[in-house]
């Protein structure tokens, strides 16, 4: 069942959320002041920053650490907290500083183009 | 007779008025007839002045209120009477029974005159075949004889069956209330 | 073959429980609904129904329970009165605002204080806006009718409302009446399998009830909820027609009472409508133009109805066995003035409170009532528009 649209006549019944696993569809990287940079270089694939980040945010792709869902990432640091010391994996970088980058932009950009489904109520 | 048979019951709380026209109303529905039973609720106790009413008729009764101009009062503790208006609103040519061991004459000067006065010791009956002194089954006994609006016989086969759903395996109490609605039906008086 | 039967209306709704048979009773006892909910248990401890009885701590847990065995897709079920229906005052917005479809009995019983134990429509009143769809019955007939059909309407894919039932508490819950009753298979076959839509123990497809909705959304769903409202009469006169195949009664939103050619009417409901027909009779009889207008489905408000049944009326009496406290009429009155405004020529009308706390309303009551509104025919002098029936004014 997908919503026609978004007029009282379309709306489920009481407001009924019939979508399982539709929190995906509630972006939150907006929330972010500070965003966390993932080194493929240096992880070792130990899989804490995919255990502790609170928002599933940590993506993997072939059983392997792929990056970081900045669409849903708070920025709140737990995984560049989680991750070895000797590690260093993931830092923390303000979010102006990200954005001015180039790189961070074109991040940026490219998390808005593959966004799937427009968010529900 | 009008219509609507109406009919208030006077008793104290725990002589079974509530009961009685309960009962009234089971036999008389099963007797093809349009009835109301119901009792006026207050904070009533054992001992307390209890009213509860009946209406009778042959077409759907769609009144629903208290009976004020009764066509039949019964009372079913005489110490009731000159202490609670009885007779109130009844009807001219209405009916007054009461349980009292006196004559009818006796309830007359008492009351002075209204309506057609009958008497029946329902409790000295009840005493003798049930037991106790639980006035209201004599008292339909009576009721029946005055008013002619069941048969005797129906009545006591319907009553038979719904005092076997109260008092399961009580055969005693069930004929002995059989008995005093006979013999009430006998023993009442007029005037 | 229907039953003829002798049974008080506690009973009688009880009965129509038993042969709804719902999966899951959550309730709470309170004068004087106590019997249904007593004489339910005992059919559940009898094992002639399959349902869950819960037996809550409160009518806040009762209606609790209700919305979540509904919400998990179960056909639910309770009853309650007056404080009762109080206690429950949050939860059946929630009930109604989830679309859930659940069926309760209120035996209509006067909001205290002073306490009172006795009938007035205070309680359901209260409620008229809760989003619950209100029928009121005027005798244990009735009442066991509008359980079985309520359960139809509840239900209903379109609507998914829920339903309060009313009797009069006392003057119908506990008085013995005659009545007919249907033979258990039929009314299973009317109410058919309960096919919930989206109930939440269906695991395969996972759904969310009650999530926050602010001014995002809320607006949208409540307008939802007011469009199930407004065509809700439509399907209760579906129901009652098929009802009225069933059982040779029929019902409509409103019963008119000789008001063809009537100058002068009451428009009531509950059990005094009886008590009114009765004086309608007995005026007839003596050639006045005398009638009746019974409301039965409060919520939706049946305003088609009432304007068409009161155009050509002289003059009107609103009977509230309610007080809005307004000091200017009872709900009834002022849903039934509003709607009659719309008429070219509308009648003359009048707000009487009558009734509170069970204070009985009998023939000489009303005749007198008629009596009145013929003098204002005459006169033309309506008086005071609001008025108190059967007060001590002195």
């Amino acid at each position: 069942m997908k919503l026609r649209g978004n007029s009282w006549r379309d709306v489920t019944p009481g407001g009924l959320i019939p979508w399982p696993g539709n929190s995906r569809q509630y972006e939150t990287g907006d929330w972010r002041t500070r965003r966390p940079i993932w080194h493929k270089d240096r992880c070792i694939q130990c899989y804490r920053c995919w255990v502790y980040c609170p928002d599933s945010a940590i993506t993997i792709k072939d059983s392997k650490v792929a990056g970081i869902d900045y669409d849903h990432c708070k920025g709140c640091g737990i995984c560049a907290a989680e991750c070895p010391d000797k590690v260093v994996a993931l830092e923390m970088i303000g979010e102006e500083e990200a954005i001015q980058s180039v790189e961070g932009f074109k991040e940026a950009k490219s998390d808005k183009e593959e966004k799937g489904e427009k968010p529900n109520a | 007779m009008p219509k609507v048979i109406e009919i208030r019951w006077h008793g104290r709380g725990g002589q079974g008025a509530k009961t009685a026209a309960e009962l009234l109303a089971e036999a008389a529905g099963a007797a093809d007839k349009y009835i109301q039973g119901f009792p006026e609720y207050g904070p009533e106790r054992m001992g307390a002045p209890v009213v509860a009413f009946n209406r009778i008729s042959d077409e759907p009764i769609k009144l629903h209120c208290h009976v004020t101009n009764p066509d039949v009062v019964l009372v079913l503790d005489s110490t009731l009477v000159g202490k609670i208006g009885v007779t109130d609103g009844l009807r001219e040519d209405g009916i007054l029974l009461i349980n009292t061991n006196k004559s009818p004459q006796d309830m007359r000067n008492l009351l002075g005159s209204i309506g057609k006065v009958f008497t029946v010791d329902a409790t000295g009956i009840a005493l003798e075949t049930i037991g106790r002194a639980i006035p209201n089954t004599p008292m339909l006994g009576a009721f029946i004889r005055v008013t002619s609006l069941l048969d005797l016989n129906f009545f006591i086969a319907h009553t038979k069956e719904e005092l076997k759903k109260k008092f399961k395996g009580k055969g005693q109490i069930i004929e002995g209330n059989l008995e005093a609605i006979k013999r009430a039906y006998q023993e009442v008086e007029g005037e | 073959m229907p039953k003829k039967v002798i049974m008080k209306g506690n009973e009688a709704v009880a009965l129509a429980m038993r042969q709804i048979n719902p999966n899951v009773v959550a309730a709470y006892p309170i004068t004087p609904q106590t019997e249904i909910v007593q004489i339910f248990s005992s059919f559940v401890s009898d094992e002639l129904v399959d349902t869950e009885f819960v037996t809550v701590e409160s009518e806040h847990s009762a209606m609790s329970a209700s919305i979540g065995a509904s919400a998990a897709g179960a056909r639910a079920m309770t009853a309650t009165s007056a404080n009762g229906l109080a206690f429950m005052w949050e939860v059946i917005y929630i009930a109604a605002s989830l679309r859930l479809p659940i069926v309760m009995a209120v035996v209509n019983r006067a909001l205290s204080g002073p306490i009172n134990i006795h009938c007035d429509h205070s309680d359901s009143m209260g409620a008229r806006d809760s989003g619950w769809i209100q029928i009121y019955s005027e005798n244990a007939q009735e009442a066991y009718d509008n359980m079985i059909q309520g359960i139809r309407i509840a239900e209903h894919e379109d609507l998914k409302l829920p339903v309060m039932v009313t009797m009069d508490g006392f003057i119908i819950s506990h008085a013995m009446e005659n009545l007919m009753v249907l033979e258990d298979d039929k009314v299973e076959d009317f109410i058919g399998e309960y096919k919930p839509q989206y109930p939440l123990l269906d695991i395969e497809n996972p759904v969310t009830y009650g999530p926050l909705d602010l001014y995002d959304f809320y607006f949208e769903h409540k307008r939802q909820q007011a469009e199930a409202m407004r065509i809700a009469g439509r399907i209760i006169k579906n129901v009652a027609d098929d009802y009225e195949k069933l059982s040779g009664r029929s019902y409509g939103l409103v019963e008119p009472y000789y008001l063809e050619d009537a100058k002068v009417a009451l428009v009531v409901l509950g059990s005094t409508a009886g008590t009114a027909k009765a004086c309608v009779d007995e005026l007839r009889l003596e050639g006045k133009k005398v009638g009746l207008l019974k409301i039965r489905v409060f919520r939706p408000f049946p305003y088609d109805e009432i304007i068409e049944a009161l155009k050509g009326l002289k003059v009107v009496a609103i009977m509230d066995r309610s007080d809005s406290f307004s000091s200017f009429g009872g709900p009834v009155f002022n849903e039934v003035r509003s709607a009659i405004l719309s008429l070219e020529r509308p009648p003359i009308t009048l707000s009487y409170i009558y009734g509170l706390g069970g204070r009985d309303v009998n023939l000489k009551d009303i005749l007198g009532l008629y009596h009145d509104l013929e003098e204002i025919v005459f006169s033309g002098e309506p008086g005071e528009v609001l008025r108190y029936l059967g007060v001590r004014e002195s």
